[in-house]
């Protein structure tokens, strides 16, 4: 029994070392800019710079939208399919499985020659039309976890009967999914908010490549300049995404105990 | 009186597999009727039918005269419970009861006071703010029911409303959801497969059989008078007489036999009791007669002992209480 817990204490320090060390090394690192002391002037450094501001509350943005247009498309799409069109499952599943295997810069790639600035719909002809694509990229990003999330949500509950439920009652379709579906899911659908918010925040090829001022550009930029900076950014952008993992757990402890979870 | 509920020549198929053939029915306002049958017989599908859940290959339905055979069930101003409940789990139970009359637009003071009568009709008053899954399942379907009728609908519809409930509860909701609906006058489908959840509270009974409407008629009727052998068999409990001495498709039900002559007894069976059980009120003795098996039904009596197994025992009955089975 002794030497059974002493080499499951092993495997669990030699692991937690293995993901710790680094985080700790670069917070260490981060703290080294002033010579010979240990300070936070890298992170005084990166709130004083403007663009940081800037390109996060600009992805920040474009996170929010991602999440609502993707919670539009997908429990509607989820809901009628579980519904109605059962046999569309697999087909559903495959989809949405995609945009794990084609990389991002295949996406973006293919976004450029449909909607450059000389096809038919030149969305990145202008600014808003640019951004409204990167939302749009970001929804297909995102979609694989927003998928899971809203279907796994709907799994726990059982939709079939409650939409009759509330159908007899002399609701139409739209007070269904927003007054019954909707609020059983809630939990799911914020685990899965969260989710597509930490790949919005982090993420650089699409972003870069339709040369809009997002967060995971901005990251790359000032890996690539500063020394001490990149050190700091790495740790909030650390927190920030942990911060995002950790509210998916305490909302769903918040939630009534009748909501849908994913867990 | 004119009809209040009427099906026409109702069919429905699923691709080439016809659950529902051809059924018609009328009933008036403020009956309780139910559709009885085994599994599969097309019963719930008629249900769903009038709820408008399924589309009709064919046939009509009309409610108070109004054609409703395809309006979407949420412009039919009806009532259901279901089987598992159904209750909105993010909504408390005040908030459950309240949906139909929020959603056609009731007043919040006056939503609030017809909640609270709805609680009192169901005797679970104070209720207002549990949620369901606080609740046990008797209580959640006294608020499915409370949920269905709040918002007066013209037909109350109840799906197999019992069948998850333990037998105890089944017994004393079957008999709130009877006093309930007659107190109301409110006009009741009720889907089961219980023939005797179905007697005991039903003013007529429709018994369906493989898409077919067997019989329709009062409780007394359908147990006294079956139309066909499967109405028989599956109503109640019964015998089949030996060919011998009665011809074929003769039966008895088995209260209708006794030990000793009767006034109106006027044929004599001989037979051996094989098995006698003792059921408390009634004791069901099994008499062995020249190789027919035949059930009778006692009442219990203080002065008496049962009979033995073994014994040799005259059966007596009326002529007139024998059912003659069609096909």
């Amino acid at each position: 029994m002794k030497s059974q817990k002493f080499w499951a204490w092993l495997i669990f320090v030699l692991g937690a070392a293995y993901f710790i060390i680094p985080l700790a090394a670069t917070f260490e690192f981060s703290l080294r800019m002033r010579r010979g002391e240990y300070s936070f002037d890298a992170y005084a450094s990166v709130f004083a710079d403007p663009y940081f501001a800037s390109s996060f509350a600009y992805s920040v943005i474009v996170g929010l939208f991602t999440i609502v247009v993707g919670i539009l498309v997908v429990v509607p799409a989820v809901y009628f399919v579980r519904l109605r069109m059962p046999w569309l499952r697999p087909f559903m599943e495959f989809v949405t499985l995609l945009p794990l295997v084609i990389p991002a810069l295949v996406l973006v790639y293919g976004y450029i020659r449909l909607y450059g600035s000389s096809s038919f719909i030149p969305f990145t002809g202008s600014v808003l039309g640019t951004d409204i694509l990167l939302t749009c990229a970001y929804v297909t990003l995102a979609l694989p976890y927003m998928y899971r999330a809203v279907d796994n949500g709907m799994r726990t509950i059982d939709i079939g009967t409650l939409t009759e439920a509330a159908q007899i009652a002399g609701a139409n379709q739209l007070q269904i999914i927003g007054q019954i579906i909707l609020p059983n899911i809630l939990v799911a659908i914020l685990s899965g908010a969260f989710l597509t918010f930490a790949i919005v925040i982090g993420e650089f090829t699409i972003a870069s490549l339709l040369n809009r001022p997002a967060f995971g550009p901005y990251l790359v930029g000032i890996g690539t300049n500063r020394a001490y900076e990149p050190a700091a950014l790495a740790i909030i952008s650390f927190i920030i995404t942990w911060g995002a993992m950790g509210m998916i757990n305490v909302l769903g402890r918040f939630a009534p105990r009748t909501s849908a979870r994913t867990d | 009186m004119a009809a209040f509920l009427e099906v026409q020549n109702l069919v429905k198929s699923f691709g080439t597999n016809t659950v529902v053939k051809g059924v018609n029915f009328a009933f008036e306002k403020g009956e309780f009727i139910s559709l009885l049958g085994p599994s599969g017989c097309g019963k719930t599908t008629i249900l769903r039918m009038i709820a408008g859940f399924e589309r009709p290959t064919s046939g009509a339905i009309r409610v108070d005269g109004d054609e409703i055979t395809h309006l979407k069930p949420n412009q039919r101003k009806l009532g259901m419970v279901f089987q598992a409940y159904a209750l909105f789990p993010n909504l408390t139970v005040g908030d459950n009861i309240a949906f139909g009359l929020k959603i056609a637009g009731m007043p919040a003071d006056q939503r609030r006071a017809r909640v609270e009568e709805m609680l009192r009709l169901i005797g679970l008053p104070g209720f207002e703010k549990r949620f369901p899954y606080e609740m046990s399942g008797g209580q959640q379907q006294r608020v499915a029911l409370a949920r269905a009728i709040a918002p007066k609908p013209r037909l109350l519809l109840l799906d197999e409303p019992l069948s998850a409930l333990d037998a105890k509860i089944r017994v004393s909701l079957r008999e709130e959801i009877r006093a309930i609906q007659q107190d109301l006058g409110i006009t009741t489908v009720f889907v089961t497969h219980d023939q005797e959840e179905a007697m005991s509270i039903s003013d007529r009974i429709v018994v369906m059989n493989a898409g077919n409407l067997d019989q329709m008629g009062s409780p007394h009727e359908i147990y006294n008078r079956p139309s066909t052998r499967f109405v028989a068999t599956f109503v109640g409990q019964l015998n089949t007489l030996p060919e011998a001495s009665f011809g074929p498709n003769r039966a008895i039900r088995p209260e209708l036999i006794s030990l000793a002559p009767r006034p109106e007894t006027d044929t004599t069976l001989t037979g051996t009791i094989s098995d006698v059980g003792f059921l408390g009120s009634v004791v069901r003795l099994r008499v062995d007669v020249s190789g027919t098996p035949i059930n009778i039904d006692t009442f219990n009596s203080h002065a008496t002992t049962p009979p033995q197994r073994g014994d040799t025992v005259t059966l007596h009955l009326a002529a007139k209480d024998v059912l003659t089975l069609g096909a």
